[in-house]
């Protein structure tokens, strides 16, 4: 136990407070049990010696936060601050959930292409909710995964039929509002039908400058030979707590590939794992961090191989400055059986600053004899041959620096292959560029 | 034009010169060569003309159009008109051949008080000049030279030349590792170029880019200095009898 009591004594009621607000369906009601009956016993993890998992990454502060639940649905958010402050297009398919809660009015489901975009409140007696929700994402995956299913009231869910065609994409957007400082516990699930292909989008804003705590687990299901292309943005505030769960699993031939983009917040970890758990799956994750001030950013990504003919990559890039600190921990496990796996990792950073500090640590484990597999690593500072080579043709240091990094960056957010999304990144990364180089020594 | 007296230049943090009281003149319209054997100092001089960091400039003057350039940034000499084209130019991930260009110009007409050509007319000059120079248009949708051979990157140099039409332009051993087709290129860029108001600046080790380009003078750098001064004829005689005599002479004083 490892909670601060105060801390503790928050959550507990919390729980309470749901659990006797109204009735659910028996099997949530277990399954919101078992995953508080888990917190309970673990807390909060800590960056104590010897806890591999979380060495880098210290909670304590989150451990002192008094992030309470939002039982109150809200709707309080005009659609043009969305339309502004966040990803958006209309003709994406978005359920909007404001600080946690699920907002009907908000929200703008097209449906009827083969594919069903619910909250998952609304959708308990769903067969394929009960055999997916929390079996990939389980309780005691860590503690964050046990909270937010202890939590469990709004989501999404979209369950994708087979042979799909991706005609647009489905976004769920996440934001918090100024005014609060809730904890908020964003959950997702997504089942994609054999041979379908989808495009989904999660989205983590804030709209105020208060610190929260955001908890979410996202599982993605992917039938034999299903495709899905999947972003995750978060762009938070530097207050906020923000502990992602993403857990995805894949049977034969199907495509999962995932580019995220974050905005360093107080302290940010992204936690994926993926089983690759029939022959001939493929699995891509891209990420790009951009961290200053005192922001914490922890890329924790893992991918097991289980079966042969499988193809992995992991290709992250960070661009750090002021004091920040950014964790990239990339494990590739290659288990036994999986023979013919091919797997590569990279990561890749830029540091602005001599405050700034990476920890990196690709790793391969490999028990299969015969596949390809590769990993490397680098942090280096600005490149002087680049930045005198832009100087000698006129182009003034500042404007060269910010090429540079803006071009660093497109590597990762020229994936994007949805247009206003990655409008909206690169706005974002614009943004963002003075305030790393005021940061940068 | 520019005018050099008495530069000495060293690496940063290192105690020995490389440039040592290095003295020169180059008027408008002029085409200077600057022969020399490894190591005598022919990159740092270029380099230290444009303001590299990696080097600091002791003592002596260096004027640009009768403006002492040495304690301006290299982007403000480049503004000025001062052009360097790169022995190793550098590898840009990210950053395309048109948006660098495009950014190095706007730079440019900014400073000499013009509008930035719009998007259409600077497209439409960027392909001219591509196909002049002969690079694959297939190679400036990349990142700017990254991945590109030897002669790809100082083909982009030229058609960065030819872009940016500077006052002097200093070729740092462009010719080194072209082949004979390329080599061409570069000359036909250079002399294409020539003008009463422009001026050229082309260090090499050897004579062979000199067949194309006729210098009008020709210097022979040793251990950091000027040893020898002459017309084109110079550069057939180290052609002929190599750098010996002077590296002999220059150990000597």
């Amino acid at each position: 136990m490892t909670l601060a009591a105060a801390t503790g004594e928050k959550y507990a009621a919390d729980f309470k407070a749901l659990t006797e607000l109204r009735p659910v369906s028996d099997w949530v009601s277990k399954l919101r049990q078992s995953g508080w009956d888990h917190f309970d016993s673990i807390g909060f993890p800590t960056a104590r010696r010897g806890n591999e998992l979380w060495k880098y990454t210290n909670l304590a502060a989150l451990d002192q936060g008094q992030f309470g639940f939002q039982f109150d649905e809200s709707d309080a958010v005009e659609p043009d601050v969305l339309r502004e402050r966040a990803p958006w297009s209309d003709d994406w398919s978005t359920l909007v959930f404001i600080d946690g809660r699920y907002s009907e009015s908000l929200s703008q489901v097209s449906s009827g292409d083969g594919v069903q975009v619910r909250n998952l409140s609304d959708v308990a007696n769903s067969e394929s909710l009960r055999t997916n929700l929390g079996t990939h994402a389980a309780v005691d995956e860590n503690a964050f995964s046990a909270l937010n299913t202890a939590f469990l009231v709004d989501g999404g869910f979209v369950q994708i039929a087979d042979n799909r065609e991706d005609t647009s994409p489905i976004h769920f957007l996440f934001v918090t509002t100024p005014g609060g400082s809730w904890a908020i516990y964003p959950r997702t699930l997504v089942v994609s039908g054999i041979n379908s292909r989808s495009t989904v989008i999660e989205s983590y804003i804030s709209l105020g400058d208060e610190g929260g705590f955001t908890a979410p687990v996202a599982e993605y299901v992917l039938n034999s030979g299903a495709g899905i292309e999947h972003y995750r943005v978060l762009v938070e505030n530097e207050e906020t707590f923000h502990i992602g769960t993403t857990r995805v699993y894949q049977l034969d031939n199907s495509t999962f590939t995932s580019t995220s983009f974050a905005l360093g917040p107080k302290i940010g970890r992204n936690d994926v794992h993926v089983l690759l758990d029939a022959p001939g799956a493929e699995c891509t994750l891209n990420g790009l961090y951009l961290t200053t001030g005192d922001q914490h950013m922890d890329n924790h990504i893992s991918t097991t191989h289980a079966k042969p003919h499988g193809t992995s990559h992991q290709f992250y890039k960070g661009v750090l400055s002021g004091n920040s600190r950014a964790v990239f921990s990339g494990r590739v496990l290659v288990e036994k059986d999986a023979q013919k796996t091919q797997a590569f990792q990279k990561d890749l950073n830029l540091v602005l600053s001599h405050g700034a500090e990476i920890d990196t640590k690709p790793s391969l484990e490999i028990y299969a004899d015969d596949v390809q597999c590769a990993h490397g690593a680098t942090a280096g500072h600005t490149d002087s041959e680049a930045l005198f080579y832009m100087q000698a043709r006129g182009i003034d240091e500042v404007t060269a620096q910010a090429m540079l990094m803006r071009g660093f960056a497109s590597e990762i957010t020229d994936m994007i292959r949805v247009d206003g999304l990655q409008d909206y990144v690169h706005g974002v990364v614009e943004e963002v560029i003075p305030r790393l180089q005021a940061a940068a020594d | 034009m520019l005018q050099v007296t008495d530069l000495h230049a060293s690496v940063v943090d290192a105690d020995e010169e490389i440039l040592k009281g290095l003295s020169l003149s180059i008027g408008a319209g002029e085409v200077h060569a600057i022969m020399g054997p490894n190591g005598s100092g022919k990159s740092t001089f270029a380099n230290v003309l444009l303001g590299r960091p990696d080097y600091v400039v002791n003592s002596g003057v260096v004027t640009f159009e009768d403006e002492d350039i040495l304690e301006l940034f290299p982007d403000q000499r480049a503004l000025r008109g001062m052009f360097l084209a790169f022995q190793y130019p550098a590898e840009i991930p990210g950053v395309r051949p048109w948006q660098f260009l495009k950014a190095a110009l706007d730079a440019r007409r900014e400073y000499a008080g013009e509008k930035p050509l719009s998007v259409r007319d600077f497209s439409k000059l960027f392909d001219d000049k591509v196909e002049a120079v002969g690079i694959d248009p297939d190679l400036v949708k990349r990142s700017l030279n990254e991945g590109f051979s030897g002669g790809e990157k100082k083909r982009n140099e030229m058609l960065q030349l030819e872009m940016l039409e500077p006052r002097l332009a200093i070729l740092d051993e462009t010719d080194s590792g072209l082949d004979v087709d390329a080599l061409r290129i570069v000359a036909e860029g250079v002399n294409s170029l020539r003008s009463p108001d422009r001026s050229f600046l082309i260090v090499t080790h050897y004579q062979r880019l000199l067949n194309y380009i006729k210098p009008d003078v020709v210097h022979i750098l040793v251990d950091g200095r000027i040893v020898e001064t002459g017309g084109p004829e110079l550069a057939m005689t180290v052609e002929n009898s190599g750098y010996e005599q002077y590296i002999k002479a220059a150990v000597a004083d």
